[in-house]
């Protein structure tokens, strides 16, 4: 009897818990609306089986405790019911799994003419590049690295000279566009998160990774390394401001090339090309 | 023949031996008896405490990283290093020295033989040493919190290259000595494994046909053959690993520049190492799940006085869930930076493991309709772990739906989901166990009334620390953080609830205690149990001495007729026909 209402009592209180209680996702900022409706419908479907199930255990142990004389029915199996609830089970599942796929699959095609950006990892700061003029990122490699060469861009590769590195700032990007995160990291793994983006990936050293997304709110956020990268890992913060196309045209002005960066290393140049 | 006390009889040959019975090995001296014992009974004893006893290390370490999230920086002592030392040794030691040793450990040394009818394992000499092997593993890895540096901190997962440079604490000593460890622990548990499976293959009595064995056994033996086909891929990762670390081989490690130094790595692949581990430990959840599942059934059944629910189906669901959790590790690496296109086939495997998931489920719960429901501790238990596991399932499926796992990882909600799943639920289920078999183990019964203060405490105690956790990682707070700080998408009040559940997990730690002094009070001064206390059909409970002597059955090995569920059978003088209890007339029992 009060096994049953405390069983009751814990999926009343998981219930109210979820409606009243003030922790739900923090406001969305990107196009990702999409998985958060899937999220609800994956809550309303498996709420919907919790609570069948539990209140259904806890009808039982009312109704079937033990009680002078009772004796349990003798039944080894009911093939039909299995079968039912199999089925259903099933429906259920695909329900949940066919948009999920769908939206995956969106998740990982990026839309054409996507602004290119990169975020490079190392412990415990994040450092951003932007493909310059010609509009093309230029190739690096961690063997590049050095004092004067933070980033590791080949310094013979044509395409990298233009391109503009915002270090240890803030990452600015224009609302409203497909943005594709390039992904890099020179030390450990790193991973690149927004929690108002709901996107994020591992930054893996050694090869290049990716996400999309297009910012639909202006303002502040803070990017978090989601992936345990040694003691530093929870300072290992910057932030994204998303602002109209023209501050961010103007701010990306006041930035430097990777030439610009350079200027007056002639010697250091030499060196790294010898490599 | 122990037990032939029931109503009418027919004369039935009894089926023919499969296989002969043994010459025994019989202890000479007490060091042979006492301490390098080959009895799977004493072993099994030897693995269990050796288990709780590196997991009451493991809880502690829980109250210290429970103690930083609630009042980070209150106390001096848990810096960084030390946080995620005691997260890092936390999980490796729940999950493997700790679950992985009782589950398979304990109860199949215990329960195998007893179960399928054998005088012991079939290779007893091997059982006893991975025993002494499974003890220097865990030796060595308590070495690592002696040495300097510490302990490794790369959490559990151990993630190269992060978990052998500087970076990260422990990474001098600590780590070298946690994989050695766990090189060991898999050679040992090896050992043991070839045992159970050989033990239920080859050892069963006669009559025991696979189709009647206890759901216990099948579980166990499911998970041991999934054991032994997973832990290789941690062996592997492990030894490349300790040579990535010791002599500067590049298996998992590419061109690395760390403070402005290159390192001498290059070539390798971190991505590599996640799905070796990860080729393990998935699986792992399951090799400890499915001893969970079985011996659950067996309470559920036992106490309900009823047939478990659609025992066949609880069967191919055990062989499905063993089969296809080998083919869904990449729902660990959604975002892990491999080919994208994986998350596709993997969310699909995953998503249909949770079928026969499911169908184990429903049958637990409709076993217990037109039941005759007992509410002993070991009942409450298995109650508590449908309630736990069915929670923690049910998150799994945000986790394994690829999209909605994107931003849903490496946040509490993981956390919050496989301490569910894979920690209370099991853990509930070890204490259900226990209460239910400490009577045939000791001839005692446990105190009722502790059990279920103790019971009460720990289920609800439990689901307060671990329900209100999935909502921090809705708001999006990541794990493995030593602290938040101030952020803006976190509310204030979160901090509330920060503390709320550090509270709830120093009241359910503490609570054990009345566990601890019920099985040390009731070896001296419980009731005696006589040999069936819960009038149980599976043999071990029909064994001719309690707790049962050495060689298990007396001069005659049993023989069985029946499944181990005929509960309630209409017309059998009680509500329990014991395996090896002769058939009645007219009697149709699988
Ligand atoms: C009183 C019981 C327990 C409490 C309060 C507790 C609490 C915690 C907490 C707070 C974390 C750290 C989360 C983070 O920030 O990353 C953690 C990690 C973990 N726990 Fe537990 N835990 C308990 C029992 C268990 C059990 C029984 C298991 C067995 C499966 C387990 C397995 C793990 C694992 C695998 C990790 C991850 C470690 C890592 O991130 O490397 N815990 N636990
Ligand atoms: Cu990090
Ligand atoms: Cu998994």
């Amino acid at each position: 009897m009060l096994v049953a209402l405390i069983m009751v009592a814990v999926v009343a209180a998981s219930l109210l818990f979820h409606f009243l209680s003030p922790w739900r996702m923090t406001p969305i900022a990107s196009n990702w609306g999409y998985i958060d409706n899937m999220m609800g419908a994956t809550f309303w479907i498996t709420a919907a089986g919790f609570v069948a199930v539990i209140l259904f255990m806890a009808y039982c142990l009312f109704r079937f405790r033990h009680q002078e004389g009772r004796r349990a029915a003798y039944e080894p199996e009911n093939q039909k019911l299995e079968g039912w609830l199999a089925i259903g089970t099933t429906i259920a599942v695909i329900a949940l799994l066919a948009p999920g796929l769908f939206v995956w699959g969106q998740f990982i095609n990026v839309p054409e003419g996507a602004m290119e950006v990169e975020a490079m990892g190392q412990q415990w700061q994040w450092s951003f590049r932007f493909p310059g003029a010609d509009n093309r990122l230029g190739a690096t490699d961690a063997l590049f690295i050095d004092a004067n060469n933070p980033y590791g861009l080949n310094p013979n590769d044509p395409r990298g000279q233009d391109d503009i590195l915002a270090s240890g700032g803030d990452l600015h990007l224009p609302i409203g566009k497909p943005i594709k995160m390039l992904l890099r990291s020179i030390d450990v793994l790193h991973d690149f998160y927004v929690p108002e983006f709901r996107a994020k990936m591992d930054l893996v050293p050694g090869i290049v990774t990716y996400f999309w997304f297009t910012p639909t709110k202006t303002g502040e956020f803070e990017i978090l390394c989601a992936a345990f990268c040694g003691t530093g890992h929870p300072q290992m913060r910057a932030k994204v401001v998303i602002e109209s196309e023209d501050d961010f045209k103007t701010w990306l002005a006041t930035q430097q090339t990777f030439a610009q960066s350079r200027r007056g290393e002639a010697a250091h140049d030499r060196r790294a090309s010898a490599r | 023949m122990t037990d032939a006390t029931l109503g009418e009889k027919e004369n039935v040959l009894p089926p023919p031996a499969e296989v002969e019975d043994v010459e025994l090995y019989h202890a000479k001296s007490w060091l042979t008896h006492y301490v390098f014992s080959q009895d799977a009974k004493y072993i099994a004893i030897q693995y269990a405490g050796t288990a709780i006893g590196i997991g009451l290390v493991a809880l502690v370490m829980s109250w210290v990283i429970r103690l930083q999230l609630a009042f980070p920086g209150a106390i001096p002592f848990i810096d960084a290093s030390r946080y995620y030392q005691a997260v890092t040794m936390h999980g490796m030691i729940m999950v493997v020295y700790m679950l992985t040793a009782i589950f398979l450990g304990g109860f199949g040394n215990y329960l195998i033989p007893l179960m399928v009818g054998a005088r012991d394992m079939v290779f007893p000499y091997v059982n006893m040493l991975s025993y002494w092997v499974y003890l220097l593993a865990t030796l060595v890895l308590v070495a690592s919190f002696f040495v300097p540096g510490g302990p490794t901190g790369a959490g559990w997962t151990l993630y190269p290259p992060q978990a052998i440079m500087s970076g990260t604490p422990g990474n001098d000593y600590g780590i070298i000595l946690m994989l050695a460890s766990l090189i060991l622990f898999i050679v040992g548990f090896t050992m043991g494994g070839l045992n159970y499976v050989v033990t239920v293959l080859q050892g069963r009595t006669r009559g025991m046909t696979l189709m009647r064995m206890p759901l216990t056994v099948w579980g166990i033996f499911a998970a041991a053959v999934m054991a032994l086909l997973a832990f290789p891929g941690l062996f592997v990762a492990c030894v490349m690993l300790l040579l990535d670390r010791t002599l500067g081989t590049s298996f998992f490690m590419p061109s690395i520049v760390e403070g402005g130094e290159h390192l001498k790595y290059s070539g390798g692949s971190p991505i590599l190492f996640q799905h070796l581990f990860w080729f393990f430990g998935h699986p792992e959840v399951y090799i400890v799940a499915l001893p969970a599942f079985g011996i659950v059934s067996d309470l559920i059944s036992t106490h309900a006085r009823k047939n478990i629910f659609g025992y066949r189906m609880m069967v191919w669901a055990i062989v499905a869930i063993g089969v296809l959790s080998m083919v869904v590790w990449g729902h660990h690496m959604y975002v892990s930076g491999m080919n994208p296109l994986f998350g596709f086939f993997f969310a699909v495997t995953t998503l249909a493991i949770a079928l026969p998931t499911a169908i184990k489920v429903y049958n637990w719960v409709l076993t217990l309709w037109r039941a005759d429901i007992h509410f002993t501790t070991p009942m409450l238990f298995a109650l508590g772990f449908i309630v736990t596991f069915v929670n923690g399932g049910i998150t799994g499926l945000y986790l394994g739906n690829v999209i909605v796992d994107v931003p849903l990882s490496a946040t509490m909600f993981v956390v919050a989901h496989f301490h569910m799943v894979m920690g209370v639920a099991p853990v509930l289920v070890i204490f259900g166990a226990i209460y239910h078999w400490y009577p045939k183990i000791t001839g005692r019964m446990l105190d009722e009334t502790l059990g279920k203060i103790h019971f009460w405490i720990t289920f609800l105690g439990a689901y307060a620390i671990f329900f209100p956790m999935h909502y921090l990682g809705l708001v999006g707070v990541p794990r493995r953080f030593y602290e938040l700080g101030e952020t803006a998408f976190v509310p204030h009040s979160a901090a509330a609830l920060n503390i709320f559940i550090t509270v709830a997990a120093l009241i359910v730690g503490a609570a054990q205690a009345i566990f601890f002094f019920n099985v040390f009070w009731s070896l001296r001064h419980g009731k005696p149990s006589g040999g069936n206390p819960w009038r149980a059909t599976s043999l071990e409970w029909q064994t001719p001495e309690t707790p049962p002597g050495h060689g298990n059955w007396g001069k005659e090995l049993p023989i069985v007729y029946r499944w181990a569920y005929a509960y309630s059978v209409p017309g059998a003088p009680e509500d329990y026909l014991p395996q090896n209890a002769p058939p009645l007339k007219g009697e149709h029992s699988p």
